[in-house]
């Protein structure tokens, strides 16, 4: 039945090409995750203002992010937007696609996160005599940390792992690309994708277990 | 825009693409959710320790693309076992794994919501472990798991765009190959993001309502 | 009967039960007094089969217990336990909580549990409240709910595990109430209780524990007038 030879030294003297690979997969995911946040953080704002329009940006950005597949997000920043002549590199691409779905979900979290601190904690600040910028620094922002922090360690994975799209839109510079690339040349399927699956299991539990001794010394209440 | 080449048989055939996708996405769910249930169950009955190869292999799951997955999969049936599975059987197969590992998190989260007092209450009248599960446990924790696993069917649906990998031309794919064709990328992207959208934000909505109703009391 | 004979029963290193030797007759009520962690409420879980021993006998009406043959689940019809926290099965009404186990264990049919249901609801006060869902009720009224659950099994013997001590004060009294009514119709009863008035009105025996010993047992009028134990002295002191 096993006809099949594994060659497993034939695939591991890829492994420093799939190492770089592996380096950018963690660049564009740190990268559209930093920007996501950013993002976040103004759409969670544009959600709390009255105003209709900023309400209906956010609204939609975040709905859309939700509820339709992250490659249907990358295929939208290089392909659809190519109909209005905007030509992205895939790389470029690939990193608002996952920056945009990583925006709306972690928006989505913020707004639970500021739903689930009573506005007690805002006014007891206030009694106390700090204006309302210092009380949302000191006394709401660290607690919706603490809340967002499970979440934020999550999509960083998601991140990670919605990297492994760019090869979709032409991008052959990440761990899934240069696997995809040395498949086409070696044929040995199998053994390169099983090794660039163990490098993706290692790097989000690196984060999955840095997060968790992160959170330890942050949140000791 | 409006001005489209796309004829009513390019239609049925993004159709026929939204189909298998929902195909795909109903079997996996039910299979997913039927062993994620029996992983849930042997994780809490087994404990953290004596239950930790099946957690691990779980974990495989949650933090391998599901690309590679499923191109593993494909290789190590194909190629390895030199089986002649369609692209189809093994999507259905990984995404069932893949709902499972998941799944199996939201049921041990359910269960362990269930206060041990409220268990012990059960037993105390005499019922057996198997009618504490039935009238007190699967009741009490399903309102927990609910909200969470619609999100998951949901997002397997969603990352059910994955199986074009094994030829299997389920609805972006079918866009894909439109595009492609017609070169009318955004207004293609469009009608499938849509049917995406259709699906998923009132069944969200849905979850949303129900997490929330349910935390109130 | 309940016979326990040198029970020991550890928490991991803890030891929390060095050896408890205890009878108690059939239309018996003892209570059972003493300090946080002395072992007094581990002792009603062991009765009834919640928690293995480590070493010892109990044996209710000659079955032991802990013996692996024993039908724990057929057992535990015989003995009604109460616990400290509210237990009510939140997803059924008042009257769902009380007919599920005479229906799904006992094999009771509808109308027949109904009816059992409602006469022991009508007796401990709630007979008002049949389709309502335990959220709705005051502490007091689930206890007294949890009562009724048990007793709708018809056991020979109850157990109250601090049943008053995770309600507000003015709720204490319709619990103890009731308490009071099933030892006065000849319930046999073991109670883990902070009550001391009450234990001396109901109790025919007062048992005091301390760090996982039974350091002296007796009537009330002999342990509450006359305590021999030096340690029982001085905790009769501190809560009087």
């Amino acid at each position: 039945m096993f006809d099949y030879t594994f060659q497993w030294k034939q695939a591991l003297a890829r492994l420093p090409k799939m190492l770089d690979g592996a380096v950018i997969t963690m660049e564009v995911a740190i990268i559209s995750m930093l920007l996501g946040i950013l993002f976040a953080i103004l759409l969670t704002m544009f959600r709390q203002t009255k105003s209709r329009p900023l309400n209906a940006i956010a609204t939609t950005w975040i709905e859309i992010a939700r509820n339709t597949p992250a490659l249907f997000q990358i295929y939208m920043a290089h392909f659809g937007v190519a109909s209005f002549g905007i030509h992205f590199s895939p790389f470029t691409s690939l990193l608002i696609g996952i920056t945009f779905n990583n925006a709306g979900y972690l928006a989505e979290n913020f707004r639970g996160a500021l739903k689930a601190i009573p506005d007690t904690q805002a006014r007891a600040g206030q009694s106390l005599g700090m204006s309302p910028v210092q009380s949302f620094r000191y006394i709401v922002l660290p607690q919706m940390l603490r809340i967002s922090f499970l979440p934020m360690t999550n999509q960083m994975v998601w991140a990670i792992l919605m990297t492994s799209l760019g090869v979709t839109v032409g991008m052959n510079s990440d761990l899934y690309g240069v696997t995809q690339d040395l498949n086409a040349l070696t044929f040995r399927t199998f053994e390169l994708f099983a090794i660039a699956g163990v490098i993706f299991y290692i790097i989000t539990k690196v984060i999955t277990l840095s997060a968790r001794l992160i959170a330890a010394r942050l949140f000791r209440y | 825009m409006f001005d489209t080449a796309l004829s009513a048989n390019d239609l049925v055939f993004l159709a026929k693409g939204a189909g298998i996708t929902i195909v795909v996405t109903a079997i996996s769910v039910v299979i997913g959710t039927i062993l994620g249930i029996i992983f849930g169950v042997i994780r809490v009955q087994l404990g953290a320790v004596l239950s930790a190869p099946l957690t691990l292999f779980l974990d495989i799951f949650r933090s391998v693309p599901l690309l590679i997955q499923l191109v593993l999969a494909n290789a190590f049936v194909g190629m390895v076992l030199q089986l002649q599975l369609s692209g189809f059987f093994v999507a259905c197969m990984v995404l069932s794994l893949y709902t499972s590992a998941y799944c199996a998190e939201i049921v041990r989260g359910g269960i362990d919501a269930v206060p041990t007092v409220t268990r012990r209450a059960a037993r105390s009248l005499g019922m057996s472990w198997g009618q504490d599960m039935r009238y007190i446990v699967m009741p009490l924790a399903t309102r927990v798991a609910l909200p969470s696993w619609i999100g998951l069917a949901l997002g397997v649906m969603k990352d059910s765009a994955l199986v074009y990998v094994v030829q299997v031309t389920e609805l972006l794919k079918s866009t894909q190959i439109l595009i492609t064709r017609l070169q009318e990328p955004l207004f293609l992207l469009l009608i499938c993001g849509a049917f995406y959208f259709i699906i998923s934000f009132p069944l969200a909505r849905f979850g949303g309502y129900l997490e929330k109703r349910w935390s109130n009391d | 009967m309940i016979e326990i004979q040198n029970v020991r029963k550890s928490f991991g290193q803890l030891e929390v039960l060095k050896g408890i030797d205890l009878n108690v007759e059939k239309g018996e009520v003892v209570t059972v007094i003493g300090g946080s962690g002395s072992g007094k409420s581990t002792l009603l879980t062991c009765i009834n089969g919640l928690e293995p021993i480590v070493s010892g006998k109990i044996l209710v009406d000659g079955t032991e217990v802990h013996a692996k043959s024993t039908d724990l689940n057929k057992l535990r019809q015989k003995i009604g336990i109460v616990f400290q926290q509210f237990n009510a099965f939140p997803h059924l009404t008042v009257m769902e909580n009380v007919t599920l186990a005479p229906r799904k264990v006992l094999g009771m049919g509808k109308a027949e549990a109904e009816a059992i249901a409602e006469k022991h609801l009508n007796h401990v006060g709630l007979g008002d409240k049949l389709g309502t869902y335990p959220t709705r009720l005051s502490g007091g009224q689930q206890q007294r709910m949890a009562i009724a659950r048990a007793l709708a099994m018809s056991p020979d013997y109850m157990l109250f595990d601090e049943v008053t001590s995770a309600l507000d004060p003015q709720l204490v009294g319709e619990v103890l109430e009731t308490l009071k009514m099933l030892a006065e119709e000849g319930m046999t009863m073991i109670l883990v209780t902070h009550e001391m008035s009450f234990a001396r009105d109901v109790s025919d025996r007062v048992a005091f524990f301390h760090k996982g010993i039974m350091a002296e047992i007796g009537t009330p009028a002999e342990l509450f007038e006359n305590p021999q134990h030096p340690e029982t002295q001085s905790f009769l002191a501190s809560v009087r």
